[in-house]
């Protein structure tokens, strides 16, 4: 009765109600009905354009500002600081180093200068080395109004500071609630309906609604972290009875890929929020959850996906070998599990444009949460997506090798650096085989290659070649 | 990274690095970046132990002997002016530059780089690469990979080859006498991106 008294609430009273109804029907039809029916507006991309002209005139503003007090813009290098010549081998290297075309394998042969290519490399390593750039977030040449980004603060003008300003403004005022509305309706959505259709009896209708369920879902997921996804390639979708493997940037990748198709996750069990969500999934379709101490059993692990793939009316697995977040400039080495199991691998390489917004999750850095409110406070998640064409492993190609090659056309698709480094590298030190490798090579070069053994860790058998420790002899000799 | 509005105000006694490394400004910020970076408790000096999360030094055989010769006999850590003279040595060489007499040598000529290489080798700094240090070198290379045979005959023939007065060990004229055919400036210099 209260709000017959006072008139003037009376009205703040309907200009609100008026607001939010229109606000929530706004929502309902741009978003969320596009969302289940699967169609798209556009409106995505158009704001895509528009803030990309945002950000050039800004970098523009800033460039002149610099000029102006003669002063250099900071401009991040992408690839690095210091030019790198191209890879050579070891061998190549010292021979080059030596200068001497008569300088024949057989010879073991030191020289003084071999010393300088182990040098230099090391000195390289200390300016600038891959490893590290890979677990950093990738600078940017432009400035996209975060300040999370902007490494010339002095530059900016006052006109810039303005725009920033309003930046802030429109991010953490609008588009943040909005987007953590959608979320909170996805994630609901998603426990409710699954769990209506686990109820259902096991039958086609149950399969269709189910990934139907799923894939509304993920799609009010997209629209709430305003992602937008480009899809290569789409006859290279993945299906059943495959494994889905992917590069690893955030676990944003999951919802990204899980909007154009229907995967069986592969994950550990959690608990709260993201438990309930992981039981509700399992409701209605299936994924694959681990206890944490089956996790350590890797035949356990190995059959349980072996299982699943064996069975062809369950959809894809979708998992990521390089088993951490990645800064998404390059690829770290995939671990081979998923390359044992035998069955068709279907390779995508996702990246991001970082333009609109740093995707990669530093574990290190950021929490969950806070990760997720920085992503949703960014302007975008632009990213493309590239489905190849399947692989499978070939005659006398074991696991590692295979890994390898799906590896390589995925850093070859996404434009990202194909690096032999371990993601675990992150937090672990660097394992002795590995200078082991690089003493090997060398001594290849100066005890020559008859009494080597190649790659494989393997104990040297001891009746394996009389030959090789004659000749070895012989070396000892000759000196 | 990222926070660090990084000027070349924040960098102490900038100018003159500039002047006596030849660095130019925009290089020396971003060593003092990298510098920063390998910084982990932010205490403005570095710590052989900092040099560890460079991953790839780690595996370079000789990685420990090029961390030392960023550190004077006898210094625990290293600022970030020290840091910068030692990278001196790898600026590519002036070509055009004349210099007079009275000028020091500077760090990035061929002589510069080859003592930086001799000093490698050469640990106590007794301006002679001994027998037993040229086995040490050689067993960091080469590690389990060849017999102590092996080795011995290895030094025994770099020696041999390039010790000319016979005093068992290889002095830096004798050093430098060794690589006259290599093109020093070519295999030791990095260049920077800009």
């Amino acid at each position: 009765m209260t709000w017959f008294i006072f008139p003037a609430d009376n009205l703040l009273c309907r200009c609100l109600s008026i607001g939010v109804t229109v606000w929530l029907s706004a929502l309902f039809v741009f978003i969320i009905v596009p969302a289940v029916l699967g169609v798209s507006f556009g409106i995505r991309r158009l704001y895509m354009r528009t803030l990309l002209k945002i950000f050039e005139w800004a970098t523009s503003r800033m460039e002149m500002g610099a000029k102006e007090k003669k002063e250099h813009l900071y401009k991040p290098y992408s690839s690095g600081i210091i030019a790198k010549e191209p890879p050579s081998s070891l061998q190549q290297e010292i021979q080059e180093l030596r200068g001497l075309a008569s300088c024949l394998p057989s010879e073991p042969e030191f020289e003084m200068s071999d010393i300088l290519y182990f040098c230099r490399r090391g000195v390289e390593s200390i300016m600038d080395d891959e490893v590290t750039k890979c677990f950093t977030a990738q600078e940017l040449e432009s400035w996209n109004l975060l300040t999370r980004s902007n490494y010339n603060f002095r530059h900016i003008s006052v006109r810039l500071t303005v725009l920033w300003g309003l930046g802030v403004l429109i991010r953490y005022g609008v588009l943040l609630p909005l987007r953590v509305t959608l979320a909170v309706t996805a994630i609901s959505l998603l426990l409710v309906l699954t769990t209506l259709v686990g109820l259902l009896p096991n039958t086609e209708l149950r399969f269709l609604l189910s990934q139907k369920v799923h894939l509304m879902c993920y799609r009010i997921f997209v629209r709430a972290l305003t992602a937008i996804i480009t899809y290569h390639n789409s006859e290279n979708k993945p299906k059943n009875g495959g494994i889905c493997v992917a590069n690893h940037t955030t676990p944003i990748d999951v919802i990204i890929l899980a909007n154009d198709g229907c995967y069986s996750m592969v994950a550990q069990v959690h608990g709260g929020l993201m438990g309930m969500i992981q039981r509700a999934m399992v409701k209605s379709s299936p994924h694959i959850w681990f206890n944490r101490s089956e996790v350590k059993d890797r035949h356990l692990v190995a059959k349980r996906l072996g299982d699943h793939v064996a069975d062809k009316t369950k959809q894809p697995i979708l998992i990521f070998p390089e088993g951490t977040c990645i800064n998404n400039t390059s690829v770290m080495m995939f671990k081979k599990g998923s390359f044992e199991i035998g069955c068709t691998v279907y390779p995508v390489a996702i990246k991001y444009d970082p333009r609109f917004g740093d995707a990669f999750w530093n574990s290190s850095k950021f929490g969950i949460v806070n990760y997720l409110l920085r992503m949703m406070s960014s302007w975008a998640i632009v990213c493309s997506v590239w489905y190849l064409p399947p692989m499978n492993r070939e005659e006398g190609e074991d696991a590692v090798q295979f890994a390898n090659r799906v590896k390589a056309a995925i850093a070859a698709q996404g434009g990202l650096v194909d690096l032999i480094w371990d993601g675990g590298l992150k937090r672990a030190k660097v394992k002795d085989a590995f200078k082991e490798e690089q003493q090997k090579l060398y001594s290849k070069v100066l005890v020559g290659e008859q009494d080597q053994e190649d790659r494989s860790d393997s104990k040297h058998l001891e009746d394996e070649n009389p030959e090789e420790e004659k000749s070895q002899q012989d070396l000892t000799e000759g000196q | 990274m990222g926070s660090n509005s990084s000027s070349m105000n924040n960098i102490p006694n900038a100018e003159q690095l500039v002047q006596e490394t030849g660095f130019s400004a925009a290089h020396i910020l971003r060593l003092y970046e990298r510098f920063q970076f390998l910084d982990k408790d932010d205490t403005g000096q570095l710590r052989p132990e900092d040099f560890g999360a460079v991953r790839e030094l780690a595996m370079n055989p000789i990685g420990d002997r090029i961390i030392s010769a960023f550190f004077s006999p006898g210094q625990e850590t290293l600022d970030f002016a020290s840091f910068v003279r030692v990278l001196a040595h790898f600026r590519p060489a002036d070509s055009n530059r004349t210099r007079d007499g009275a000028q020091p040598e500077p760090a990035n000529s061929s002589m510069g780089k080859l003592k930086f290489a001799f000093q490698l080798y050469d640990q106590d700094r007794d301006g002679k690469i001994s027998r037993a240090e040229l086995l040490q070198v050689l067993r960091a290379m080469l590690g389990m990979q060849v017999t102590e045979e092996q080795l011995q005959s290895i030094a025994e023939r770099a020696i041999q080859e390039a010790d000319f007065d016979q005093d068992d060990a290889i002095s830096f004229d004798e050093f430098r006498k060794s690589l006259e055919k290599v093109n020093i400036d070519h295999k030791m210099s990095i260049r920077f991106l800009s």
